[in-house]
């Protein structure tokens, strides 16, 4: 639609040029840029830094501990591990998510959301972009590790 | 494709331009169209590409810093200085407020004439810049990694500061002066027709810690009651030295427009800074009393807070020789500027029929020999004809300020006439004039004040745009324009209005800054004390009629977002910290019947409102800031009951 607009103006600005007899032509350009489609990775592990599978390993307490008090700081103002809030419950996100999709999505979240399958259903749910909040690559796999451990022990760390 | 997407931008708009032209002009056949469409070429930067130099206004009577780009001449921000901003709550918050704090209390206005960057072996080095406060004497230094204000330094015993803030070539020193003599000792209560007895005049030199940044009151030079109108720091040969320029050596006290104007020739003052300051640390200034606010920003905290000093050190050039030297200049000298190479000392003499150009190597030699036409108060006069090199003659009328642009070339601007003249250094003659619309004062050109500036753009700061622009009533804004400099010819490209009355200007080149500019505070870095670093830390706590709210904003809700137990007559404070750590993220608070305004808080930062509830009842708070999709849902309420009322102080955000 914007583009049509624009092709009208420009015949209109092109017919009032040639009315003084010096008219020139001109192409209008293509501005639309298609966005590729996602890949077989990034469908399953997200789109964002995070662009091959990592090795981090079995889940390491000391990192799920560090990985607690960033989730404190900079995630518990939406998610709660056992029940909707701003955002949506993450107490079994571990289970149904890859390491990478969750890194991928703390990374990249407005790209996730505008472009991925998955964060375009959850906008759908929630209605909010979730916040880009500064936070390493090393801090996600921690924030992994804090809500793997809670997946599999039942036990909050930050308590 | 984004090359394309320029092409086709740069089209539609020259097509557009060209469109306007032709309706307002006809056929380009009949007109200079061309010349349109190239002045607009000029000037155009293309949506999301970026200005070559970043340009700092002075605000004049706003008080603030106004900062575009250019050659676009796009707005980029209004820094507030001396002036309470309620956009963002500068001057309201109770971080800021100590910034405007003065020995006459707190004074929430000044008049912001002449912005000046810190220097690096004379160049501006691009981490502060600093500019005064004309009415009640002051200097401010704004960081330009955040485009703050982080200190505000009173200057005790002055009448106005105007010939400020010329920095010397490592910043060694701020220059301030008296503009309006005043008697120099402290609140001093005399007939004002006993000026020549009980007036002084002073100039300060304020020093600037080179890592900090943070000012302090070297030392004052005490000086005959003269007015003291601008400055200018030396560079190369006479970096050593600063300039001021005199009028009203006559003394009037009143209808200065005549009395002060009776003298063919006032002063150049030329300081020896340098040996002035050995003089101080040798113990020849005396520790007089004086009342002065010093006050800084907390980097850690981000509050400010005061210091109040009772003492300054003055120097007295009887105590001091071969220091200081008055040049005549004729008549009731503006601007002095120096240029590039440090030898010219150009005095903008605005009642003179020339301009006058004294030599820095002429004026060593006359001191060496002691041309001295006279001594007042231990200040040796030179004799004119030892220091003056030449004469610019028709230089139009009025000429106020002079700029370079380092190829021997410089520019006036010339008040009366309303004319930018271009001269020469080598032969004092006038190679070119253009129109200023309307009533030009300053004029600045790119890379400024410094040993080689750049030849590319010129802004001139005019004082009146009558018709230049669609009329908005009586009063309109001051206009600037923007002069191509780098032909032999002066070239007008751009018109537009600004903020305030800028009188000077700075303009650096945007990659000196750019690199350096901070897009989060760091919340691991705030140590705030009234901080919330995590939601469940959020609270609301009473102590007597004291209430502070811990809240934390972030996209799109307030934690705690209901508080009860409020009670009429409390004070309480909101202390927001945005917990958000994402670029521009902006969150702002207003609550119904705050007489103190809103604030914004920026990205990992925490600010502080205070809030008198007068009337019980239901008051809503929001975000002011359009932050999110939710942005209408991040908002709040406070309940408020009567006074000695039984309802228990409780917050919560959601069901918990």
């Amino acid at each position: 639609m914007q583009q049509v607009t624009r092709i009208l103006l420009l015949v209109i600005m092109a017919l009032i040029y040639t009315g003084c007899g010096n008219g020139e032509e001109r192409e209008p350009a293509d501005t639309r840029d298609e966005a590729p489609e996602l890949t077989e990775f990034e469908l399953e592990h997200g789109i964002g830094p995070v662009t091959e599978r990592l090795d981090i390993g079995d889940l390491n307490v000391e990192r799920a501990r560090r990985g607690a008090e960033i989730f404190d700081l900079r995630c518990t103002a939406c998610h709660r591990m056992d029940r909707r809030f701003v955002g949506p419950p993450l107490g079994e996100v571990t289970e149904a998510r890859s390491p990478e999709f969750i890194i991928n999505f703390i990374l990249n979240p407005e790209e996730m959301t505008n472009r991925h399958p998955i964060g375009q259903a959850l906008l759908q749910e929630y209605m909010t972009i979730m916040p880009y909040q500064n936070v390493s690559k090393e801090q996600a796999i921690e924030i992994v590790d804090f809500l793997r451990y809670y997946a599999e022990t039942g036990e909050d760390l930050r308590d | 494709m984004a090359q394309k997407t320029t092409i086709w931008k740069i089209t539609s708009l020259l097509l557009g331009l060209g469109l306007l032209a032709m309706i307002m002009y006809g056929c380009p056949s009949q007109t200079g169209m061309l010349d349109t469409r190239d002045a607009a070429q000029r000037v155009y930067v293309a949506p999301g590409e970026y200005d070559e130099y970043y340009a700092f206004f002075s605000g004049g009577y706003s008080g603030q810093l106004s900062v575009w780009g250019l050659p676009s001449a796009r707005m980029l921000r209004n820094i507030p200085v001396f002036s309470q901003d309620p956009e963002s709550g500068y001057g309201y918050s109770e971080e800021t407020k100590p910034l405007l704090m003065t020995s006459y209390g707190f004074i929430p206005w000044d008049d912001s004439h002449h912005p000046d960057f810190s220097q690096t072996n004379g160049m501006p080095d691009g981490r502060w810049i600093f500019i005064n406060g004309n009415n009640t004497p002051r200097v401010a230094r704004i960081d330009l990694t955040t485009f703050e204000t982080a200190e505000i330094l009173e200057l005790p015993n002055t009448g106005g500061n105007h010939a400020s803030t010329f920095v010397t070539e490592n910043t060694e020193y701020i220059l301030g002066a008296t503009r309006f003599s005043i008697p120099y000792e402290m609140d001093k209560d005399v007939p004002i027709d006993s000026y020549k007895e009980n007036f002084d005049g002073s100039l300060s030199f304020i020093a600037v810690d080179p890592e900090s940044g943070e000012m302090s009151m070297d030392f004052q030079i005490i000086m005959p009651p003269y007015h003291y109108d601008l400055g200018r720091a030396g560079k190369g040969p006479s970096a050593d030295w600063a300039f001021f320029t005199t009028y009203n050596t006559e003394q009037a006290h009143t209808l200065l427009e005549i009395y002060a104007s009776e003298f063919d020739k006032d002063y150049v003052v030329a300081v020896n800074w340098r040996k002035a300051q050995e003089y101080v640390r040798e113990g020849r200034a005396r520790t007089v009393p004086a009342n002065y606010y010093h006050n800084l920003k907390d980097k850690n905290t981000g509050i400010a807070s005061s210091t109040v000093h009772d003492e300054v050190l003055l120097l007295d050039p009887k105590d001091a020789p071969d220091m200081i030297y008055f040049l005549p200049t004729p008549k009731s000298p503006h601007g002095v500027d120096i240029d590039p190479t440090g030898e010219y000392i150009v005095a903008g003499g605005k009642l003179a029929t020339v301009i006058p150009v004294h030599s820095f190597s002429r004026m060593i030699e006359a001191i060496e020999n002691e041309a001295f036409e006279e001594v007042i108060n231990g200040i040796p006069v030179l004799e004119y004809e030892a220091t003056i090199a030449g004469e610019v003659e028709n230089p139009g009328l009025g000429p106020l300020h002079t700029e370079f642009d380092g190829d021997g070339n410089a520019y006036t601007s010339v008040y009366i006439s309303s004319e930018i003249v271009k001269w020469s250094l080598e032969n004092f003659e006038v190679l070119d004039r253009i129109d200023a619309y309307y009533s030009i004062g300053h004029l600045m050109i790119t890379g400024g004040d410094t040993p080689n500036p750049d030849r590319r753009y010129m802004v001139g700061l005019t004082k009146t745009s009558r018709d230049r622009f669609l009329p908005t009533g009586p009063k309109q804004l001051h206009p600037a324009q923007l002069y191509d400099i780098s032909g032999d010819r002066m070239e007008l490209l751009l018109d537009f209005p600004t903020i305030g009355e800028p009188h000077y200007a700075q303009a650096i080149k945007a990659d000196i800054i750019r690199p350096n500019v901070k897009q989060i505070y760091d919340l691991d870095e705030n140590k705030h004390p009234h901080a919330v670093m995590r939601p469940r830390d959020a609270r609301v706590e009473r102590d007597g009629n004291v209430v502070r709210v811990y809240m934390t904003n972030i996209r799109s809700h307030f934690t705690p977002d209901n508080i009860e137990g409020i009670r009429v007559g409390d004070e309480v404070y909101f202390h927001l910290t945005n917990i958000e750590q994402d670029w521009d993220m902006v969150h702002g608070f207003a609550i119904k019947g705050a007489n103190s305004g809103e604030v914004l808080i920026a990205p990992g930062e925490t600010k502080t409102i205070v809030w008198h509830p007068q009337r019980t009842g239901i008051y809503p708070f929001y975000c002011t800031a359009f932050c999110s999709a939710l942005h209408q849902e991040m908002q709040g309420y406070v309940r408020v009951s009567a006074v000695g009322s039984d309802v228990p102080l409780t917050w919560r955000t959601g069901e918990e």
